[in-house]
């Protein structure tokens, strides 16, 4: 993975000390709220409900195992024992004291990590695909371009006041498990006819208040002329975007507003501006961040006592079944380790379990550990003939629960239990469904079903590309949940259709019962997905499960 | 008819540790809701707010919080600030664990 260089870490030390001063000079009165908030945001420090919450960076999801420790040292000194990865490849520190913070920086500095550009109207952390150099279908590892756009997205002069955050998602496979068409910009590395590898281009997508499906502004683009054209589009947006009014502000009202053809006209006429800047110098320092992306020697070998245990232990079976994944060198898996024990927290860990993951990966991993957005943790190169070992480390850390792509894999944003924003509870939900259906013993026959719940219209939760979506709201002061079905966030992203009126706190367990119980009733097969039966049936027989009295009333 | 007043307390978050604190009578800054000084009228309760907001060394954001009286002092009306005096559902943390 990508190592700091002289600049790297001279650059985030300075950061550090300088957050330090003006931490002080805010104790001792120097600076005022209003002029310390935006520094704060800057540095990732939020104030949320109960108290302050220090957004870090995972860039493009990937850790190594001393990361993952130092992680784990900060939950348990300056937190409460426990980190909460995010959506967005994030990890969340919900219980930081204002002083406490730049000793937290300077550590994560110690581990070449930020909090830089988590917060603020400027380009996010860079998210991508967590089984990236693992994946049997991808094309190419998307994580060496991913590092290129956060080296020049971070502190980009141009773009540290944006009309709104910015948000870029990279993969490198057709099957996209990195939402890249619900992004500002979205890249996906394709090979053109004459099989050359670039990216497809799309932008424009988002969830939020207005849910819109990314648009292509580029079918191939070349892999050099990547810095270029994503400065292009940042620039137009910087002039174009609006600043008038925060809920139009992000680049798919930009493109909404301006139509596409627009927008591609002058981001083309400014990529030809941009590019003789560059002089290849981009594509020089793409070569070297490439070459420390070298994917682990990974020879082929056998099964070992793969097979016996896999045929002996149905606990086993069950987890390989559902968080094993392949991976494109035979003999070897994908693992995700489920942060959704039945009734936790989605994805919460505690210290102890970051530890235990730090030391599967060393052990078994090639020293890779990767965050998903489904705040999931993944060893990317694990040998087949190794899971058995890992599996039952992992049992004994309470991180076994084969439940990923299930029911129970629930994404939910903090909601009301900690975020400032929030219109509702999210995490009760979440634990409450999967305990419901943990207690059914329902979970595998349901089978691939991902439920995605936010805790308001900012849609941290992805609630509109679930199979099932559910948004938290405040209606004349108790908190309602209105129900989305068909949502999903892959290369065919739909946005959800809403069911109709929300359920109260104490019905949407019900509510979702009901919608399940009709998905049983009404597929053809085991094999018809909830998602393929809600799309062959639509909307009508669930609506009559969920709202039975308007249906009496109607005949 | 202009709509009649609903009582208010003072709340914020503290600098230092970020914890929701509250106003109380006696000018000091608490960590619960019942010890809060209970605000009935609009004028008083816009003073209140102002004297909270001298006060930008200690604490961060104040503002009116509607609540209510009862026996136990005040309590809260909204979920929201439910949330807030009591600490997150998902965990013992925050003013529930220095409850217990
Ligand atoms: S969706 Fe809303 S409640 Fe949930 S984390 Fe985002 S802003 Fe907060």
């Amino acid at each position: 993975m990508y190592k700091y260089n002289d600049f790297d870490e001279a650059f985030v030390r300075e950061r550090v000390a300088q957050f330090r001063a003006q931490v002080q000079r805010r104790i001792d009165g120097a600076l005022t709220e209003d002029e310390f908030k935006p520094l704060r945001l800057m540095n990732g420090l939020y104030l949320q409900l109960h108290a302050y919450m220090l957004r870090v960076a995972v860039p493009y999801g990937t850790l190594n195992p001393g990361q993952m420790r130092q992680l784990a040292m900060l939950a348990e000194r300056f937190d409460r024992g426990y980190g909460h990865f995010t959506t967005r490849q994030n990890i969340q520190y919900n219980w930081p004291k204002l002083q406490d913070v730049p000793d937290m920086l300077d550590a994560l500095a110690d581990v070449e990590m930020h909090a830089i550009q988590t917060s603020g109207n400027t380009i996010r952390n860079v998210t991508s695909d967590h089984f990236a150099g693992a994946a049997a279908d991808e094309i190419e590892d998307p994580r060496p371009y991913a590092e290129l756009l956060r080296q020049w997205s971070t502190d980009h002069p141009e773009f540290q006041f944006l009309p709104r955050k910015f948000k870029i998602a990279v993969t490198g496979a057709p099957n996209d498990r990195a939402v890249v068409r619900a992004h500002d910009i979205g890249l996906q590395i394709v090979k053109n006819d004459s099989g050359e590898t670039g990216f497809k281009v799309i932008i424009g997508g988002g969830l939020g208040r207005t849910p819109m499906v990314g648009k292509v502004i580029r079918d191939f683009l070349p892999k050099a002329d990547l810095l270029p054209y994503v400065e292009a589009i940042v620039s137009v947006y910087n002039l174009l975007g609006r600043r008038d009014n925060k809920y139009k502000a992000r680049i798919k009202i930009t493109v909404h507003e301006n139509g596409l053809d627009k927008i591609t006209r002058l981001v083309e006429a400014r990529f030809v501006e941009l590019r003789p800047h560059f002089q290849g110098a981009d594509v020089a320092l793409l070569e070297r961040i490439a070459a420390q992306f070298a994917p682990p020697p990974l020879p082929e070998v056998g099964l070992g006592a793969f097979e016996q245990a896999f045929d002996s232990d149905p606990v086993f079976r069950a987890w390989v079944d559902s968080n094993v994944a392949e991976h494109r060198v035979p003999g070897h898996a994908i693992v995700t380790i489920s942060l959704k024990a039945h009734g936790q927290t989605p994805g919460d860990a505690t210290a102890e379990q970051m530890r235990v993951m730090a030391d599967l990966a060393e052990a078994f991993g090639h020293h890779e550990l990767r965050i998903s957005h489904e705040q999931n943790v993944i060893l990317p190169h694990v040998a087949r003939a190794d899971l058995y070992a890992i599996h039952a480390r992992l049992r004994a850390a309470g991180l076994a629960t084969a439940n990923a792509g299930l029911i129970s894999d629930i994404i939910a944003c903090p909601g009301m239990d900690y975020c400032a924003l929030a219109t509702a509870r999210s995490i009760p939900v979440a634990q409450q469904i999967a305990t419901r259906f943990d207690a059914l013993k329902l979970e595998h026959d349901i089978g691939p079903l991902k439920i995605k719940i936010s805790g308001c219209i900012n849609a941290c939760g992805h609630h509109h590309v679930g199979h099932i979506g559910i948004l938290g709201l405040d209606r004349a002061g108790v908190e309602n949940y209105q129900i989305t079905l068909g949502g999903t966030g892959t290369e065919d992203m739909v946005v959800g259709d809403r069911t109709g009126p929300g359920f109260a706190y104490d019905q949407i367990v019900p509510a979702i019962e009901r919608i399940i119980a009709t998905y049983l009733d009404q597929r053809e097969a085991p094999e018809e997905t909830f998602l393929d039966a809600y799309r062959r049936l639509g909307m009508a027989p669930f609506k009559a499960a969920l709202y039975p009295v308007e249906k009496a009333h109607a005949a | 008819m202009p709509k009649p007043f609903s009582p208010k307390v003072v709340t914020a978050n503290a600098l230092l540790e970020g914890d929701v604190v509250y106003l109380t009578a006696g000018d000091e800054w608490t960590r619960h809701l019942h010890e809060a000084e209970l605000l009935q009228d609009e004028a008083q309760a816009s003073q209140r707010l102002l004297d909270a907001e001298m006060r930008p060394l200690e604490v961060v954001g104040p503002y009116l919080a509607d609540a209510r009286a009862s026996d136990a002092g005040p309590r809260p009306v909204h979920f929201r600030e439910e949330f807030r005096a009591a600490g997150p559902s998902n965990y013992n943390h925050g003013k529930q664990e220095e409850h217990a």
